[in-house]
């Protein structure tokens, strides 16, 4: 049936194309359409009924006729060629080469879509990730075989971010080995170009795979992209026994893919026109990072989501929050204030931080110190309101400390070079430099011992 | 109708097939195509039916073949469900792993519990072969893990004259173990399970009233917004909230006798980790590993929707099963958002009309009907049992106006209302005085005053209106900076920070202090208000609210909670004193100095 070609068009619009009379179509099948210059597309079936086919066509339907268009059903499901050969190279959205280079046949064919991770197959993440930017190893660690996302807005600087995690992580102490994924959606020319020359003067070019599609290429490719990045990253973690870090930018272009396409097929609207099943959606790839029992390997995962209009509880950010482990959240008052990264903290968080950090991973006081700060950080961002209703000079000595406090804390421990590797030593003792200004009972959330090891007032010294 | 009818597909959207198949039922099982993958009719239409499949539909093509199986979804009901871990339609994912690999295959046929492995079956003394016995009654008991007797009962649908019954062995999950003919000469022979189907509440003597609270070792959860044992709980709130944290909290520190853990529609990586940690926790109420007492139901957000919807009624089921034995059984189900969106996706799909936010015009009374199905019952075997539910709920940005946030508030007693700005602060758990709410705080008083102390309305009262004042004076302080307060508000400040850095906040991570026994929980509210009080007679005395706010002893209250355990309440018995008697030292001091003044 693969070699047969059908012109039975019936209608074309917005990326979806209907057949109609072809029997024994299944559904997910791969689907190739030449149109009436010759040209070839891709498609994938999407809806399969008796003598009605619905394709979504992944270059889209513009420009498509309906006399003269040959549909083609390949009679097997959406697939990417594995090999270790994939390292170094780059692709379109369907796995597709963009690099001038033959595309990969020496290898196995995956399905896209993968199947689920059995729960009880998985490992649980617990292996601290040095990225050396104190805001995130110090407060909001991340662990191998976690999905932390950055949530950002037009105009911060989540991209220097993601490529300056990319160059440092590794495990405090050893060199890094992660293979890298970077799965780009809608992404503008400079900002592929960017992560390209990041990448490339940092050397590991040949340790990284591209998935790219620009902002001008077509939104259906979108939906497919992740989904191919993630199956070269599960390829490349459980076959290969790589460390692999996905970096995927960016998550709302995706999002906003699959809006176009729902609205097309006239799925019914949730929120803001996003289809009701945007979150299971989202989840199908989120949850495709981890570790498994018994593989060396594993997939971390660190998605780009810009929030639009810096709402965070638009649906984009709010569904995948509810997916991921936790988020690193871009602060637009930090940036206007040249703190680079500007990392809120407040609203950062770290689910799986608990079970890397501490005594045998990064330091006994480390769980205690970073509650500390987080504490210190709320009351001070109090003084701070207070401060602007009543002016600093009538604010309580208290009051005033931690104004100084913030101060410091923004511009010393968030704010850091973007070739400043920090280590976790590092960070750590920077907290006590900022914390020693308290006077030691105001320090509740550490303990005694930590007060009697790391706090630099007067009298240790004495 | 337990006879099998062949038909085929007509259509495949996603998650939702078109069939032909004459006589269908609603709610029946299929199984679906050359994949053999498994689903259930949800809609009947002539001789077509709406299909929704609890796997993926991928590769599957019109015109291949369905088999309807004649029954609806069930569960399989007897030992070797608990320390389970099973998918949102009980099939064993440890089992799966060992049969298949990492990743969930589909059109597996497994059975839910082992019919291996063989149990050790006690009968029941007293009954005798030719007796008549009822429905829920109790054949006998098979030790199923360390802690939990698993009582064998009569299954509610069987009762009549008991023809035969196995007398003590070992023996498998098929192996015949009682005969009992009913009222119309039928012989049913019994096994150690049976099955129910999952949507149907399992049948019991009468509804009787909560009389106890559930202990969670929570300070905020059982001292400020108790829940009872068989009662109906929601834990709302937006990502990063700590709602998961909260129920495995209770689910790994809470006094019941079975907790059912269902994960629906969340993080794969947080069932792990309740899966690695609860082998290695200790029971505080029995001493006992936890896992012993515990069974999850694991439908991770990537795994099929339509399963994710059934995974509640799964676990529901299952909770009804040991209430049944006389058993206080807590479900936690995390979270019935995501139950709910499944059927809005469902519902989306069958192009059902929308009402609020895209979830369909049944939304309601599909939820209340789970949550009608926890309760304390007086049980068919006429023992008493519960099921108390407590259901994480995630409103999409953190609003709790969202549909099923406000349905559920309808319907539950106890509301653990979390939020964003304490979580941001880092004041863990969350949960937020002034939205929570418990409809049964004078039950539970009575049982605080008959078993731990008799001043813990009051203080609790005491507690809660200081925590509003904080609220109130801190709402002027933004306006017009703290000056504007006098001496004695500034100290109800102070005192309101004590009662959530010394009470309220409960570090999950903290060994001392995860859990804490009433006894702890009341020494230390009860440590907290004494100094509020002494503190503001000393304030009227002349005393400067800086001197008492930065008393050494007030970091020591602070790190209290965490100094001692649950079990040394007499070191902190000790230490509350020592405090009382350095205020007192205060107290003189001032009062002198005030009659040397006058």
């Amino acid at each position: 049936m693969s070699d047969v070609e059908y012109r039975r068009a019936e209608a074309a619009q917005g990326g979806l194309l209907i057949v109609r009379g072809v029997e024994d179509v299944a559904f997910g099948d791969r689907v190739r359409i030449r149109d009436h210059r010759g040209r070839e597309r891709n498609g994938q079936v999407i809806l399969a009924a008796e003598g009605e086919t619905l394709i979504q066509v992944f270059e889209g339907t513009d420009d498509l006729d309906l006399d003269n268009t040959w549909v083609r059903f390949l009679d097997q499901p959406l697939s990417l060629t594995v090999s270790p050969g994939l390292l170094g190279r780059v692709f379109n959205g369907i796995g597709e080469p963009r690099d001038d280079r033959p595309p990969i046949v020496d290898g196995e064919a995956r399905g896209i879509n993968g199947s689920a991770i059995n729960p009880a197959a998985r490992n649980y993440p617990r292996e601290f990730i040095q990225t050396g930017i104190s805001t995130i190893d110090g407060l909001n660690s991340l662990v191998r075989g976690q999905k932390l996302p950055i949530f950002s807005a037009s105009g911060l600087p989540h991209n220097r971010l993601a490529a300056q995690i990319v160059r440092q992580a590794r495990l405090p102490g050893e060199a890094s080995n992660f293979a890298i994924v970077f799965a780009a959606m809608g992404v503008s020319y400079s900002d592929a170009r960017f992560f390209r020359e990041s990448f490339s003067d940092s050397g590991v070019l040949g340790n990284v795979v591209m998935f790219i599609n620009h902002a001008d290429d077509p939104p259906v490719e979108r939906l497919a992209l992740p989904r191919v990045a993630l199956t070269a990253a599960e390829y490349l973690a459980f076959d290969l026994d790589r460390h692999v870090l996905v970096v995927m930018t960016d998550m709302t272009n995706y999002a906003e893919a699959l809006r176009e396409v729902a609205t097309a097929k006239g799925d019914v609207p949730a929120r803001k026109g996003y289809p009701g099943y945007l979150y299971s959606d989202l989840a199908e790839i989120y949850e495709r990072s981890g570790r498994i029992r018994d593989r060396h390997g594993s997939v971390t995962m660190v998605p780009v989501v810009s929030m639009p209009s810096d709402d965070i509880t638009h649906p984009i950010p709010d569904l995948t929050g509810y997916i991921t482990e936790g988020q690193i959240v871009l602060s637009r008052e930090l940036h206007n204030q040249g703190v680079y990264p500007p990392v809120d903290i407040a609203p950062s968080l770290s689910r799986l931080m608990k079970d890397g950090i501490g005594k045998d991973d990064t330091r006994d006081d480390h769980p205690r110190i970073a509650n500390q700060l987080y504490a210190m950080y709320a009351k001070a961002q109090e003084a701070r309101n207070l401060a602007s209703i009543i002016g600093a000079e009538e604010l309580s000595a208290r009051d005033q400390r931690y104004l100084e406090f913030a101060k410091d804390f923004d511009e010393r421990f968030v704010g850091q070079g973007e070739d400043e590797n920090r280590s976790i030593i590092e960070t750590l003792n920077l907290a006590w430099e900022l914390l020693s200004r308290f006077p030691r009972e105001a320090l509740t959330r550490v303990s005694e011992t930590d007060l009697a090891h790391y706090h630099r007032s007067g009298d240790k010294a004495a | 109708m337990s006879e099998q009818r062949s038909g085929h597909i007509r259509e495949i959207n996603g998650p939702i097939l078109k069939i032909h198949l004459p006589g269908g039922r609603n709610g029946e099982q299929v199984r679906i195509g050359s994949l053999d993958i498994v689903g259930e009719i949800i809609a009947l239409e002539g001789e077509d039916a709406v299909v929704q499949a609890y796997e993926s539909t991928e590769g599957l093509r019109p015109g291949e073949a369905v088999e309807g199986l004649g029954h609806p979804l069930t569960v399989e009901l007897g030992p070797g469900l608990l320390q389970g871990i099973f998918d949102g339609v009980q099939r064993p994912l440890t089992e799966i792993a060992e049969l298949a690999g990492d990743n969930i295959p589909r059109g597996l046929r497994i059975a839910s519990l082992d019919r291996e492995r063989e149990w050790s079956f006690v009968p029941t003394g007293e009954l005798e072969v030719g007796a008549q016995i009822g429905a829920g009654a109790q054949l006998g008991t098979v030790q199923e893990t360390e802690t939990i007797e698993h009582r064998v009962l009569v299954p509610p649908t069987v009762s009549g004259e008991l023809i035969d019954l196995a007398p003590s062995g070992d023996y498998t999950l098929e192996s015949t173990i009682a005969r009992v003919r009913d009222a119309h000469g039928e012989v049913h022979k019994l096994k150690l399970y049976h099955r129910w189907p999952v949507r149907q509440p399992r049948p019991y003597s009468r509804r009787d009233h909560g009389v106890e609270p559930l202990i969670t070792g929570q300070r905020i959860l059982d001292t400020f917004f108790p829940l009872l044992k068989g009662g109906k709980g929601a834990v709302p709130g937006p990502f990063g909230a700590g709602k998961t944290m909260v129920q495995q909290q209770v689910a790994r520190w809470s006094n019941a006798d079975i907790v059912i853990y269902v994960g629906c529609g969340e993080r794969g990586n947080e069932l792990v980790d309740v899966l690695e940690s609860f082998p290695q926790l200790e029971d505080p109420h029995t001493g006992r590993g936890m896992m012993e007492r515990t069974l999850l139901v694991a439908n991770t957000s990537n795994m099929p929707v339509v399963a994710r919807e059934a995974s509640i009624y799964v676990g529901m089921t299952m909770a009804e099963y040991f209430r049944d034995q006389g058993y206080d059984v807590v479900m936690l189900a995390d979270s019935t958002s995501r139950w709910a969106e499944a059927l809005r996706e469902v519902a989306g799909r069958l192009g059902h009309m929308p009402v609020e936010e895209g979830y369909p015009a049944y939304l309601g009374s599909r939820l209340s009907a789970v949550y009608e199905r926890a309760g304390r019952v007086e049980t068919l075997g006429n023992t008493r049992g519960s099921v108390t539910l407590i259901g994480a709920v995630s409103p999409p940005g953190g609003d709790f106006s969202e549909p099923v946030t406000s349905h559920t508030k309808e319907i539950i007693q106890t509301f653990w209302a979390l939020s964003k700005e304490l979580a941001d602060a880092r004041h863990y758990p969350s949960v937020d005085w002034v939205d929570s709410f418990s409809q049964d705080v004078d039950i539970a008083a009575g049982w605080w005053a008959k078993n731990i102390g008799g001043a813990w309305a009051n203080r609790r009262i005491q507690a809660l209106s200081l925590l509003a004042r904080d609220a109130e004076l801190s709402r002027i302080v933004n306006l017009v900076g703290p000056e504007a307060l006098s001496s004695a508000q500034r100290w109800e400040l102070e005192g309101a920070s004590l009662v959530k850095e010394a009470v309220l906040q409960q570090s999950a991570l903290d060994d001392a202090d995860s859990y804490c026994s009433p006894q702890k929980q009341f020494q230390l509210l009860e440590l907290v208000m004494q100094v509020f009080d002494r503190g503001s007679e000393l304030i009227t005395l002349g005393a400067p609210v800086q001197e008492l706010a930065e008393h050494p002893v007030m970091a020591r209250i602070r790190r209290a909670k965490s100094t001692w355990r649950s079990n040394e309440t007499e070191d902190l018995g000790e230490f509350a004193r020592e405090v009382y008697s350095e205020l007192s030292t205060l107290r003189s001091e001032y009062a002198s100095s005030q009659e040397a003044a006058s």
